[in-house]
């Protein structure tokens, strides 16, 4: 399992520490060790690191650098919102806090490579230094020269100085579009199944048996393993439901070595957390107190979209089935729908070749406010005046987001909207007012 | 290089070393005028006579500088050579204005300034204003490189060669003749003209022999040429296919899923409600409810596969309509996909049936 990592110019000691904290990477660490040479080399300007969202990229990077003490700034891009930050971030980690506040106020990228090389004039790299930067991708979406010019930083700045960048989008989409250095590419690889039960397994609870918590990790895979690979979302998953796994353990009902029972007890469990826990419908902490609540059956709590039930006026909800009505009904068909005396048309007559695909697949089609005031006029049954206050509960709608208007061109003057809410919302709104929406939906007939 | 290399040997003439003044420009760090004089006027040492002086706007300083260089005339003062790289970044500059002082100063008859530009790209003299372009003497070097193939092996093996003064002699023999040897293999020499007919930039060639010889070490002094291939493979691999290697089966399932839609529909985009009916579709004919899943779980994954960006949504109007019924592109390619299938660790046999059977 341990394949030591070896690398000459580096303390074995320390290099043994490092490959013990990233199990399943020997071959990466391995790559990225022979790659950065040894610490006075010069190693390649930049790297690109792609790979699965928690495949080690990160985490690799930090153990290597840290445990062979290697002079680093790691950076991520989220938090930098701008470059000042940045460039802030790193002097800081290279040359400490004075030298950061040499920074005028809104540095240029000038005044970045100006600074740094001042400094390491002064003070010359005796070791590589690393600047690692998570989540590259945002890089994109600052200046358009940041990414060209990190990428030839070593150039730039005359310094032995290596940038990583570490993300989840594959290299092509980071192109500019006049060329840039091309950095190197390395792939971290998904871990595989084998592999993430080795991690898993690894911090089982200390009052059990290795071998029965792998047994729960297996079990565990066995269920998520076709929707997630995530090996931090499975770790928070297997962490939450190890203790129902070990309930009748603790009750005495069976013992350790029988897989099967213990299989029957927690796979129907699992299958529920897996709608409720893995979407964050319930917080894992409810998931805590639920279990613990032996009498309240687990599911039974409503998450946070079974609350689709939104208290709306008497005409707001017909102003909403109007809506909706409108969005997923073709124009053509609104005379045989709301009309008395449209005379016997059969669906199969109107059935226009391109419209043989269900509006329910295609989503709501935006419409003029006529049309919305006409559908509601006639599926209220009084009479209703087109008072203000009407036409201010259709405005406060779409700031509801329950319709958002199409176009913005126009405010005042014929604007359209959409309908934008689901089926199982309007067949609840139109049950509260006793009108049957099915009926009268171009696709359900 | 080319520049280093002339200026290396122009310095070690005595003349032109304590004459000459050098200023270095770069296009990604000086991104507006304002930045490039200050930088000038570092470079030309000059900060001590502007001292304390506060230039009150960008046109003073300019003015000031200019006044610097137009003092001089041809016999006495120190000429100036001006670098510009990726000039054309400084095309895009408001009005050209600092290409335009540099050309004209270039032209008339004052200090001796010479404007040399490096760029990448062909067109540069079509982003030049015209009057900018009047005044630029339009003398061009194209550096364009292409060797044929011995010289690219032969570049190979300059490349990896010690250098003469090497101290160990004998390892210096040694490498040699196992460079030799590595450049006569008949296996190096097909993948040498793979790259040869991919790029014939030296910097992929770089590249190439770093991943070589970084995996050289005390136990391994030499290249194999199995590391010139692991190496080559390296390079070579497309990294989108790797991405869909680590993707789980029922994102799989999503896009094989979007493959069918868009053979069925040419090329329209889709939504998720699309994708999910095609994906439905599959399951009622293999009545096999292992991959019953919920709405929700189906979305979850989808949207993992928008944070990839292997699907796009067509306008990005995110807030405006639902998320089940957003317009999407694929950005990937039938064989893509069905490479990432063969390659897939334990891929379900229906799976990859549904996934041939096209039109169905």
């Amino acid at each position: 399992m341990t394949a030591l990592l070896e690398h000459p110019g580096y303390e074995e000691e320390r290099l043994r520490r490092a490959a013990e904290k990233l199990p399943c990477r020997e071959l990466q660490a391995g790559m990225l060790l022979s790659l950065m040479g040894q610490p006075q080399q010069y190693s390649y300007p930049s790297i690109f690191i792609y790979g699965h969202r928690a495949s080690g990229k990160s985490h690799v990077m930090q153990v290597l650098l840290k445990e062979l003490e290697l002079p680093h700034a790691t950076v991520s891009c989220v938090e930098c919102v701008s470059v000042a930050l940045l460039f802030e971030q790193v002097l800081l980690s290279f040359f400490g806090c004075d030298v950061a506040s040499l920074l005028p106020r809104s540095p240029s990228l000038s005044d970045f490579v100006r600074i740094y090389r001042q400094q390491c004039s002064q003070t010359p790299a005796k070791q590589t230094r690393y600047i690692v930067m998570e989540k590259a991708e945002l890089l994109r979406d600052t200046d358009a020269n940041l990414l060209p010019a990190l990428l030839r930083l070593q150039e730039l700045v005359e310094d032995n100085v290596t940038v990583f960048l570490l993300s989840e989008i594959v290299w092509d989409k980071f192109r500019p579009n006049t060329g840039c250095f091309e950095p190197l590419l390395l792939h971290f690889p998904d871990y595989s199944k084998g592999e993430l039960q080795q991690i898993l397994s690894q911090d089982r609870h200390p009052s059990y048996s290795a071998e029965f918590y792998s047994s729960y990790i297996n079990i565990l895979l066995g269920v998520f393993y076709s929707v997630c690979r995530d090996l931090r979302e499975l770790r928070h998953l297997a962490a939450l439901n190890f203790s129902k796994f070990c309930e009748p353990l603790a009750e005495g009902k069976v013992k350790e070595t029988d897989t099967h029972k213990l299989w029957r007890n927690i796979e129907p469990h699992l299958k529920k957390a897996m709608q409720t826990v893995y979407l964050r419908e319930v917080s894992s902490l409810q998931w805590e107190q639920m279990q613990q609540m032996e009498e309240k059956e687990s599911g039974a709590l409503r998450g946070l979209s079974a609350h689709t039930h939104v208290e709306l006026p008497y005409y707001s909800k017909f102003l909403l089935i109007a809506a909706y009505l409108a969005s997923y009904n073709p124009a053509r068909t609104d005379k045989r729908f709301f009309l008395k005396h449209h005379g016997k048309i059969r669906k199969t007559n109107f059935l226009k070749k391109n419209e043989k695909t269900s509006n329910h697949l295609l989503g709501p089609k935006p419409f003029p406010l006529d049309r919305l005031l006409a559908i509601f006029y006639s599926v209220v049954d009084s009479r209703v005046a087109p008072t203000a206050s009407i036409f201010s509960q259709i405005s406060s709608l779409v700031t509801l987001q329950l319709l958002t208007q199409v176009s913005h061109d126009d405010q005042l003057d014929a604007p359209k909207y959409k309908c934008a809410v689901s089926m199982d919302f309007i067949c609840a709104i139109s049950r509260t007012v006793s009108f049957d929406i099915v009926k009268y939906l171009y696709d359900f007939l | 290089m080319l520049l280093k290399c002339v200026l290396r040997d122009l310095l070690q003439e005595k003349e032109v070393q304590k004459n000459l003044l050098q200023v270095h420009l770069n296009g990604l760090l000086q991104t507006d005028d304002r930045i490039a004089h200050k930088e000038i006027t570092r470079q030309l040492h000059l900060e001590n006579v502007v001292g304390d002086k506060v230039f009150g706007s960008f046109a003073e300083n300019l003015a000031f500088l200019l006044e610097a260089l137009k003092k001089g005339d041809r016999s006495s003062s120190r000429p100036v050579l001006f670098v510009l790289d990726e000039f054309d970044l400084f095309a895009h500059h408001k009005n050209q204005t600092l290409l335009y002082n540099l050309f004209d100063v270039s032209q008339s008859a004052q200090a001796p300034v010479a404007v040399v530009g490096i760029t990448c790209r062909l067109d540069v003299l079509e982003l030049l204003e015209k009057r900018v372009k009047s005044r630029f003497s339009h003398r061009q070097i194209h550096l364009l490189s292409s060797p044929t193939f011995p010289q690219y092996v032969d570049r190979v093996r300059t490349q990896l060669s010690l250098p003469d003064d090497f101290p160990d002699d004998k390892f210096a023999e040694d490498w040699k003749a196992s460079v030799k040897s590595l450049c006569e293999d008949k296996s190096v020499e097909d993948v040498l003209k793979r790259h040869f007919n991919s790029s014939r930039d030296f910097r992929s060639l770089h590249m190439l022999l770093m991943l070589c010889l970084s995996r050289v070490s005390v136990s391994k002094p030499a290249i194999r040429p199995a590391d010139l291939l692991e190496a080559s493979r390296h390079c070579f691999t497309d990294s989108k296919a790797n991405m869909l290697h680590g993707l789980s089966i029922l994102e799989l399932c999503l896009i094989i899923a979007m493959k069918h839609l868009n053979d069925v529909y040419e090329g329209e985009p889709f939504n998720l409600q699309m994708v999910h009916n095609e994906f439905k579709k599959f399951l009622q004919r293999k009545s096999n409810s292992m991959y019953n899943f919920d709405q929700p779980v189906i979305m979850k994954a989808f949207e993992h596969l928008q944070q990839l960006e292997l699907i796009r949504p067509v306008d990005s109007s995110s807030a405006k309509t639902q998320r089940e019924y957003q317009l999407m592109r694929l950005m990937l390619d039938h064989s893509q996909i069905m490479e990432a299938l063969q390659k897939y660790p334990q891929c379900p046999t229906d799976v990859k049936q549904w996934a041939t059977s096209a039109f169905a």
